[in-house]
C-alpha cells in the first residue's frame, strides 16, 4: 500500500465539482483509493461519501492506494489533487 | 398596492403577472411488496435510476447552452449522484429488507443522504443537501409517472417555496421574467442559476396561493416584490428597467475595448474595492486593474490584529484573481470613521484631523511590518503595487521606505520570494501635500489623489456634517487647481498620478480630468463602463 498526505488548497475545500473529478479519476485505477480524514475515511470512488468528509481548505487528508497498480497510481492521484484541489 | 421585502438573490427588475407554483402533494405512499416481486422491483428501480440518468444529462445540455460550463457542471454532479454506490446499495437494501416499494425506497434513502449534508458545519456543503433530494424526487417521478416542473405558456413572475436547480434550469428562459421564494438561498445553485441566467430574483417571502395571477413588480435591487402596483410604481420601474438595459448595451458595446481616446491617449481605469467579493465585479465591468484595494476590511473584521498570513491570503488571492493586472493596495487606514475596538484609540476630539492611517502605522511599527510582509509575500503571486494613505510630509515617506527596506532584508534572509521592483506610491488627501507634491514626486512611484479627504481638508468642511451639505463644493476651483498641480509635479518627477475618490468616478468632469492630464482614475465598477465611453468619444 502506498501513502501521502496532501494539504487542501481550494478555497471551498473538496467540493461538488472536485469530488466529481476525484471519483471520475479514481474509477479509471485498478487500485483502490480510499481518503482518511477527521476519523473517517471513505473510498474515492465514492461521490457522496467524500463530500461527507467535510474537507476544508487547509485540512490535512490522508490518501491511501492499494493494488496491483499502487505506485502508479498514487503518483497519478497525488498529481490529481495538485491540479485540482 | 402591497410591498415585501427580503432579501437579493439577483439585482434586476421583472414586471408581470405572477405564476404560483405548488409542487402539491409529495408524499410518497409506502406498498408493501410480496417477496416474489423484489427482483422486478430492484429492475424498476434501476431502469427509472437510468431514466433520471438521461433526463438530468439532457438539463445539462440545455444548461452549457444557456448559462455555460461552469454552472451547468451541478448537472454532471447531480448525474453523478445517481451512480453512488452508497446510495444504490442503500436503496436496494431498504426495497430487500423491507419489501417496499422503489418509489417509497428511493425517497428514504434520499433523505438519509440529504441528512447527512444538512448535518454538516459548513454552508456550502449543506446547500448540497437540495441536490441530492432533487435527484432522488427527479427518480421518484419517473417512477410514479408524473411530471416534473412547472409550465405556463405566457410570460410570468414565478413565486414558490423553493426552486431545485433542476427545475429552474427546465423552465422556458423567455417567459420567465422573475423569482420570488419563500426559502431559498442566497448561495444556492438556484440562486446562482438565476444570476447566470440574469433574471431578476428575491427569497425570503412569506407568499401565499392567492398571489396567482396578479400583477407584480420585483425589485431585486431592494429585495422586494410589489403586489398590485399603482401606475406610478408600474412607471418608476419600467424606466429603471430602461436604465439597465442602458447599461447592458454599454457592456456589451464596451467590453474588451481599451480606455483610449481618439487621439490615441490611454487612460488607466481601474477599480475601488473593499473586500474579495468586488472583485467579481470589477472583472464583470471588465477594468484593466484596481486602482484603490482598501485593506481596512480585514482589520475591521477581525476581533484582534489580523495575522500575517490571514493578510496574505486575501492579498494573493486578489492578486491571483487579477491575474496579472494591477491591483495597488493601500495599507491600513483605520481611525476617524473606521475604527476597530483592538486599536484602543483613545477617543479624540477631532479624529478627521487624528491619530489614523499611517500615523498609527509609523508608530505602531510590527503592525505595519506584517501588513507589509504580507504585501511583499502576495507580489510574488500577481501584479501588486502599495499605497500609502495620509501623507503629509517628506520625512513620513522616507520612514516607510526605511522600513519597507528592513521587512525587504529580513524576505532576503529567509530566501521568500516578492517583487523587487514592487511600485509603491502614495495618497494625496492632504493640502500640505499637493503643496509638497514635487518633493514626494522624487521618492514614489505614483500619485493617487484621495479627493473626498483632500476636499474636506481644504474646504474646511466636515463630509459628515449634513449642515455643510450645500457648501461642499466638490468641483471648488481650489480642488481642481491642486488636480492639475499634482498632475504637473508627478510628469516633472517622470511618475503617474490618478484620482481614487468619489470625484474621479464625476463623469461631467472625465474630459476635464484627461485634459489636465490625470494618468489614472480609480471608480466604482459600475462607472468603468461608463467612463470608457467618455474617454474613447473624448478628442
Amino acid at each position: 500500500m502506498k501513502t501521502f498526505d496532501y494539504t487542501i488548497k481550494d478555497e471551498i475545500g473538496i467540493h461538488a465539482r472536485p469530488a466529481g473529478l476525484l471519483v471520475k479519476a479514481a474509477k479509471q485505477l485498478s487500485s483502490k483509493v480510499t481518503v482518511e480524514f477527521g476519523g473517517k475515511s471513505a473510498e474515492a470512488t465514492k461521490l457522496m461519501a467524500i463530500m461527507g468528509l467535510g474537507v476544508k481548505h487547509g485540512d490535512t487528508i490522508k490518501v491511501n492506494v492499494d493494488g496491483s497498480d499502487e505506485e502508479n497510481a498514487a503518483t497519478q492521484i497525488e498529481e490529481f489533487f495538485k491540479s485540482n484541489l | 398596492m402591497e410591498k415585501f421585502v427580503g432579501k437579493t438573490i439577483f439585482k434586476g427588475v421583472a414586471i408581470g403577472e405572477i405564476f404560483f407554483y405548488d409542487k402539491g402533494d409529495s408524499t410518497i405512499k409506502r406498498t408493501a411488496l410480496p417477496e416474489s416481486a423484489v427482483e422486478s422491483e430492484l429492475e424498476k428501480f434501476q431502469q427509472a435510476r437510468t431514466t433520471a440518468q438521461e433526463q438530468i444529462h439532457a438539463l445539462y445540455e440545455k444548461a452549457m447552452k444557456e448559462v455555460g460550463e461552469s454552472e451547468a457542471g451541478i448537472f454532471e454532479i447531480h448525474e453523478m449522484m445517481l451512480d453512488d454506490d452508497d446510495l444504490i446499495e442503500q436503496i436496494e437494501n431498504i426495497i430487500r429488507t423491507q419489501l417496499v416499494n422503489a418509489e417509497y425506497a428511493v425517497s428514504i434513502g434520499g433523505d438519509n443522504a440529504s441528512k447527512m449534508f444538512a448535518a454538516m458545519d459548513d454552508e456550502y456543503m449543506r446547500g448540497r443537501a437540495a441536490d441530492v433530494l432533487d435527484v432522488c424526487s427527479r427518480v421518484v417521478s419517473v417512477l410514479t409517472g408524473k411530471s416534473t416542473g412547472a409550465n405556463f405558456d405566457k410570460p410570468i413572475i414565478i413565486v414558490a417555496d423553493d426552486l431545485a436547480p433542476s427545475e429552474t434550469v427546465q423552465m422556458d428562459k423567455e417567459k420567465l421574467l422573475g423569482i420570488c421564494l419563500r426559502s431559498g438561498s442566497v448561495s444556492s445553485h438556484t440562486a446562482i442559476l438565476a444570476r447566470t441566467m440574469t433574471i431578476p430574483a428575491v427569497t425570503g417571502m412569506d407568499i401565499k396561493p392567492e398571489w396567482h395571477g396578479r400583477q407584480a413588480i420585483i425589485d431585486g435591487f431592494e429585495g422586494a416584490i410589489y403586489l398590485d402596483p399603482t401606475a406610478e410604481t408600474i412607471d418608476k420601474f419600467v424606466q429603471k428597467q430602461a436604465e439597465i438595459a442602458e447599461e447592458r448595451r454599454l457592456l456589451q458595446e464596451l467590453k474588451g475595448k481599451d480606455d483610449v481616446t481618439k487621439s490615441g491617449r490611454h487612460l488607466k481605469l481601474y477599480c475601488n474595492i473593499g473586500s474579495i467579493g468586488d472583485v467579481a465585479l470589477v472583472q464583470k465591468n471588465d477594468a484593466k486593474g484596481i486602482g484603490l484595494f482598501r485593506s481596512e476590511f480585514i482589520y475591521l473584521d477581525s476581533k484582534d490584529y489580523p495575522t500575517e498570513d490571514e493578510q496574505f491570503n486575501v492579498y494573493r488571492q486578489v492578486a491571483e484573481l487579477m491575474a496579472g493586472k494591477k491591483v495597488i493596495i493601500r495599507t491600513c487606514d483605520i481611525g476617524a470613521d473606521k475604527q476597530a475596538d483592538y486599536f484602543n484609540i483613545p477617543k479624540e476630539e477631532n479624529p478627521a484631523m487624528g491619530f489614523r492611517a499611517i500615523r498609527i502605522c509609523l508608530e505602531r511599527v510590527e503592525m505595519f511590518k506584517t501588513q507589509l510582509r504580507a504585501l511583499l509575500r502576495a507580489s510574488a503571486f500577481g501584479n501588486i503595487a502599495v499605497m500609502y494613505p495620509m501623507i503629509i510630509s517628506v520625512d513620513e515617506v522616507l520612514k516607510i521606505k526605511g522600513i519597507m527596506g528592513e521587512v525587504k532584508a529580513e524576505l532576503d534572509e529567509l530566501g521568500i520570494k516578492y517583487d523587487k521592483n514592487i511600485e509603491q506610491g502614495i495618497m494625496i488627501e492632504t493640502p500640505a501635500a499637493v503643496i509638497i507634491s514635487d518633493l514626494l514626486a522624487k521618492e514614489v512611484d505614483f500619485f493617487s489623489i484621495g479627493s473626498n479627504d483632500l476636499t474636506q481638508y481644504t474646504l474646511a468642511i466636515d463630509r459628515q456634517n449634513p449642515k455643510l451639505e450645500s457648501l461642499c463644493d466638490t468641483h471648488h476651483p481650489a480642488i481642481l487647481r491642486m488636480i492639475k498641480t499634482v498632475c504637473d509635479n508627478a510628469h516633472a518627477a517622470g511618475i503617474w498620478a490618478g484620482i481614487c475618490g468619489e470625484l474621479g468616478a464625476d463623469t461631467t468632469l472625465t474630459k476635464t480630468f484627461l485634459e489636465m492630464g490625470v494618468d489614472e482614475l480609480s471608480v466604482s465598477p459600475s462607472f468603468v463602463l461608463p467612463i470608457r465611453n467618455i474617454v474613447r468619444d473624448t478628442e
